[in-house]
Formats: structure tokens, C-alpha cells, sequence
């Protein structure tokens, strides 16, 4: 019972930290994504707000937090509450089983960077996860009482749907090279410079495309196109509750780019820098350093998705559905028979 | 009582209670989504019988591919959401029929619970247990597995065929 309750305090600590991490970085990507789109379009981009407009999310979170939450008369209130909570709850819920390093040694203690990073299940959480994001959405565009929001709903759930499984694809032909579910084990199988991007240059393709799909950033981001819904599935809410999808929008390409990291570039691995330091596995310096090169890869991903967005122009609903259907789809199986053939044969 | 039986609880009040819901709620969207968190429960119940695997595939079945394609057709028929529905009791053949079959049901799933020899697990976790669920499936138990695929193949070219006649 005490092994218990200790466990229960260890998890409790650790999911206090990163949550709270989860939300900076949210709160961070935001003033990124802003600054960014301002260099790439010739702006300044926000600079009243603290040095550099750094402060400037903080603001933003206030102002959301003073406004008046504003139900549409017809709404179903229940749901209309519940829907930004699902969605919110879905996106933190994937850094449970994110490792940010491996594991540091006290005394006789290994403690492990992440949550439950070592469950057997591994990566099949994170496609669970955002199977249940698509209810968060649904629920906002149908609780909504709106036909744009409803619209939004749909055609964000049919996306997710769509791409989910280009996505499980792109992922066995990983999980076949790394012999292991758990994002640790598929970390460790890319040592050195044996990165899946290089090794699987097309799952990663596939599982970066679905990636988009899946956080509905453009050139994907369909279910909020402005000129065809207004707003999509949060074009009724207000105050906070808008916040919640926003934070949860950041909260899911934080997710996105993680998992991107861990299953392609290799996570916390780089050439030569662990053999040039030298550092005691499990010792403090050695998991302050993985947590650096897997931060620096994160953030990577999060600038390359903010550049995309800035850069190129939103897809046509049919032509998201084909990418998926008939090229990502069929993609994704080739892949998995040749990386399966070779495999057998090597 | 210790903290695995208040785990248990706590999921089953979740499962009864929106289960009874589904049954007797009168607008269909309300059922649709407290399906949700029956499934939801079933899954926590699955985690803490250790079976992970199980607990993840009825998320990504139950909740990821069937509950969205249900809300899915009621979303997109119209005037379905404001629709009043039956949930009492209207006649008497319906007390016989619901009755009967409430019977049936029940009588066979205690039959079951009583008849099988129930495999105890460990209370340590196993090491991985998608190992041996796929060194099963492809081994001991490779018929049926193989009979299923061909089962939803089928159904899979025969809801392509029907949502191609036009």
C-alpha cells in the first residue's frame, strides 16, 4: 500500500511538471508562431507586451480569461462545456508516454523522464488518444446549435479518421525496425546516426502529412478555412473555452512534433556528442544534455510547422480526401512490404 | 476495501450509469455520446486487469472507429437530433419480447461466468503482453483470425459497392 501511494506521488509530481511544461510551450509556440508569420510576411509581429512582445501570450490568456463566455441560446450547454474540455484533456494526454531523456539514477532509484513512458503498449496510446480527439471537435460543432460549426465538426472528424490510418501504417513499418512498442525501445533501436528519416525516409513522409491532417494545421486545416465556415467547430465560443481549443491546438503540435522527434530523428540520439562527453548513463549531466538535443529537435518541428503553415496554401476537401485515401493509404502498405521483405532477408 | 476495488468501482458506476442513459435517454445524440463513456469504462476496467492491449484496441475500435461512424450517421441525417424517442414501455408483447430476451441474455453470460475456468493473472504485470497476443494470433488461433479478416474484407467491399451505386 505505501509502494502505492509513493508511485501515485511520483506520477502526481511528474504529470504536474509536464503539464505545466506542455502549457508554457503552448503559451511559447504561440508568440513563435506569431513572430514567425511576422518575419515571413514582412511584419515586426507583437513587441508591446515585456521585451520583444514576450509577454504578449500571457496577455492574450488574461484578456480570454476577463471575457464574457458567451452560450448560444440554443446550444446544448452540457456538451457545449464539455466539448473544449475533451479536446484540452485528449491533447495532454499523449505526454504520458512521452520519454524527454532516458533515465536518471538516485541512489537506487531509477526514475524514468516521462510519465509512463516504458507501458507495453507504447505508441498504440498516442493513436488511441487521437481517436478520442476527434469527439472533442463533434461534440463542439454539434453542441454548437450552428451549421458552420457543424460543418467544421464533420469535416475535421472525417480527416482525422482519414489520416489516422496512413498514419498506424507509417508507424508498423517503424515499430518493424525496432522490434519494440515503447517509444523508449524505438528511441534506443536509432542510436547514433541510425535515424528512421533516413532509414524510412517515407514513413516519414506519410506519418508527417498525416501529422498535419491529424493537428489540423494548415495546408490541412479545413475544418476552421475561415472563408468557407467563418470559424468551424469554435465559431460559437468564447472567452476561455476558445482558449481551450487554442491551447489545445499548440498542445497537439507540441504532441506532433515530440512524436515526430522520438520516432524519426532519432529522439534524445546524436552522433558523437554522448562519446565526446562521456557521461556515467543515468547521471544528471547526461540526461540534461538528451533533454537539450530532444528539445532542440522538438522545436525544429514546431518551426517547420509553423513555416508550412505560413507558406503554402490550404488544400480543397476533395483533394485532402485523395491524398489520403488513394496515395498516402496504398503508400503506407508498400511500405510496410518492402521494409518487411528486407527486413526478413537482411 | 482496498484501492483496486475502488478503481473497480469507480468504473463501474461510470459503465451502469451511462449505459442507462443510452437505454433510456430520449434524444439520440444523448445516447450516441454516452455510449462514449461506457466504452471509456469498459477500457479503464481492462487496464486494470492488466490487459493494456485489450484496453487500447477498444479505445481505438469501440471509440475511435464504431461510436464516430454512429454519431457520424446521426449527425449527417436530417432532423434526426430533435426526434422524440420511444424508451417506455408501450405494449404488452413488447414485456414479453424485451423480457424474454433479457432472460436469454442474462442466462447465458451467467452460464459462461460460471462454466469457464477462469484464468487468474499475475498481479505483477507481465512483461508484454502484445507479444504473446501476436505469437498467438498467428500460431494457435490462426483460423479464426484469418476467417475474421475475410469477414471484414467482405463487409468492407460490400459498403465500398453500396456507396458507389449511384
Amino acid at each position: 500500500m505505501n509502494e502505492i501511494l509513493w508511485l501515485l506521488l511520483i506520477f502526481g509530481i511528474k504529470a504536474i511538471i509536464i503539464i505545466s511544461f506542455v502549457m508554457l510551450c503552448a503559451a511559447a509556440f504561440v508568440y513563435l508562431e506569431r513572430k514567425i508569420s511576422a518575419v515571413i510576411q514582412n511584419r515586426i509581429g507583437p513587441n508591446r507586451v515585456g521585451p520583444f512582445g514576450l509577454l504578449q501570450p500571457f496577455a492574450d490568456v488574461l484578456k480570454l480569461f476577463l471575457k464574457e463566455d458567451i452560450v448560444p441560446k440554443n446550444a446544448n450547454r452540457f456538451y457545449h462545456s464539455l466539448a473544449p474540455i475533451i479536446t484540452l484533456g485528449v491533447a495532454f494526454s499523449v505526454f504520458a508516454i512521452i520519454p524527454f531523456a532516458s533515465y536518471l539514477k538516485i541512489g537506487d532509484r531509477v526514475i524514468h523522464m516521462g510519465i509512463a513512458p516504458n507501458i507495453n503498449i507504447g505508441f498504440l496510446f498516442v493513436l488511441a488518444m487521437t481517436s478520442v480527439g476527434v469527439y472533442g471537435i463533434t461534440l463542439a460543432g454539434w453542441s454548437s446549435n450552428n451549421k458552420y460549426s457543424l460543418l467544421g465538426g464533420l469535416r475535421s472528424a472525417a480527416q482525422m479518421i482519414s489520416y489516422e490510418l496512413a498514419m498506424g501504417l507509417a508507424v508498423i513499418s517503424i515499430l518493424l525496425m525496432s522490434q519494440d512498442l515503447t517509444l523508449t525501445g524505438i528511441v534506443e533501436a536509432q542510436k547514433g546516426l541510425k535515424w528512421n528519416i533516413f532509414l524510412q525516409p517515407l514513413a516519414f513522409i506519410i506519418f508527417l502529412t498525416s501529422s498535419f491532417a491529424e493537428t489540423n494545421r494548415s495546408p490541412f486545416d479545413l475544418p476552421e478555412a475561415e472563408p468557407e465556415l467563418v470559424g468551424g467547430y469554435n465559431t460559437e465560443y468564447s472567452g476561455m473555452k476558445f482558449g481551450m481549443f487554442f491551447l489545445a491546438e499548440y498542445a497537439n503540435m507540441a504532441a506532433a512534433s515530440a512524436i515526430i522527434s522520438l520516432l524519426f530523428l532519432g529522439g534524445w540520439n546524436f552522433p558523437f556528442i554522448y562519446e565526446w562527453l562521456g557521461f556515467a548513463n543515468g547521471s544528471v549531466e547526461l540526461v540534461l544534455v538528451q533533454l537539450l538535443v530532444f528539445l532542440a529537435k522538438m522545436l525544429f518541428m514546431v518551426f517547420f510547422f509553423i513555416w508550412t503553415r505560413w507558406s503554402i496554401p490550404r488544400f480543397r476537401y476533395d483533394q485532402l480526401m485523395n491524398l489520403g485515401w488513394k496515395i498516402l493509404l496504398p503508400l503506407g502498405l508498400l511500405n510496410i512490404l518492402v521494409t518487411g521483405i528486407i527486413l526478413m532477408y537482411i | 476495501m482496498n484501492l483496486v476495488d475502488i478503481v473497480f468501482y469507480f468504473f463501474a458506476v461510470i459503465i451502469v450509469a451511462s449505459a442507462a442513459v443510452v437505454v433510456l435517454s430520449k434524444n439520440i445524440m444523448y445516447s450516441a455520446f454516452s455510449l462514449l463513456f461506457t466504452f471509456f469504462g469498459v477500457a479503464g476496467i481492462y487496464v486494470l486487469l492488466n490487459a493494456d492491449f485489450i484496453a487500447v484496441t477498444q479505445l481505438m475500435i469501440y471509440i475511435g472507429g464504431i461510436l464516430v461512424l454512429i454519431i457520424f450517421g446521426v449527425m449527417l441525417t436530417t432532423k434526426i437530433t430533435g426526434l422524440e424517442m420511444k424508451t417506455g414501455i408501450t405494449g404488452k408483447a413488447q414485456y414479453a419480447i424485451g423480457g424474454l430476451s433479457t432472460l436469454v441474455l442474462g442466462g447465458t453470460l451467467i452460464y459462461v461466468f460460471n462454466s469457464t475456468s477462469w484464468f487468474k493473472s499475475p498481479s505483477v504485470p507481465t512483461t508484454s503482453t502484445v507479444e504473446a497476443i501476436g505469437a498467438s494470433l498467428l500460431t494457435n488461433y490462426l483460423l479464426p483470425f484469418e476467417a475474421a479478416s475475410v469477414l471484414l474484407l467482405l463487409a468492407m467491399i460490400g459498403a465500398a459497392l453500396i456507396a458507389r451505386r449511384k
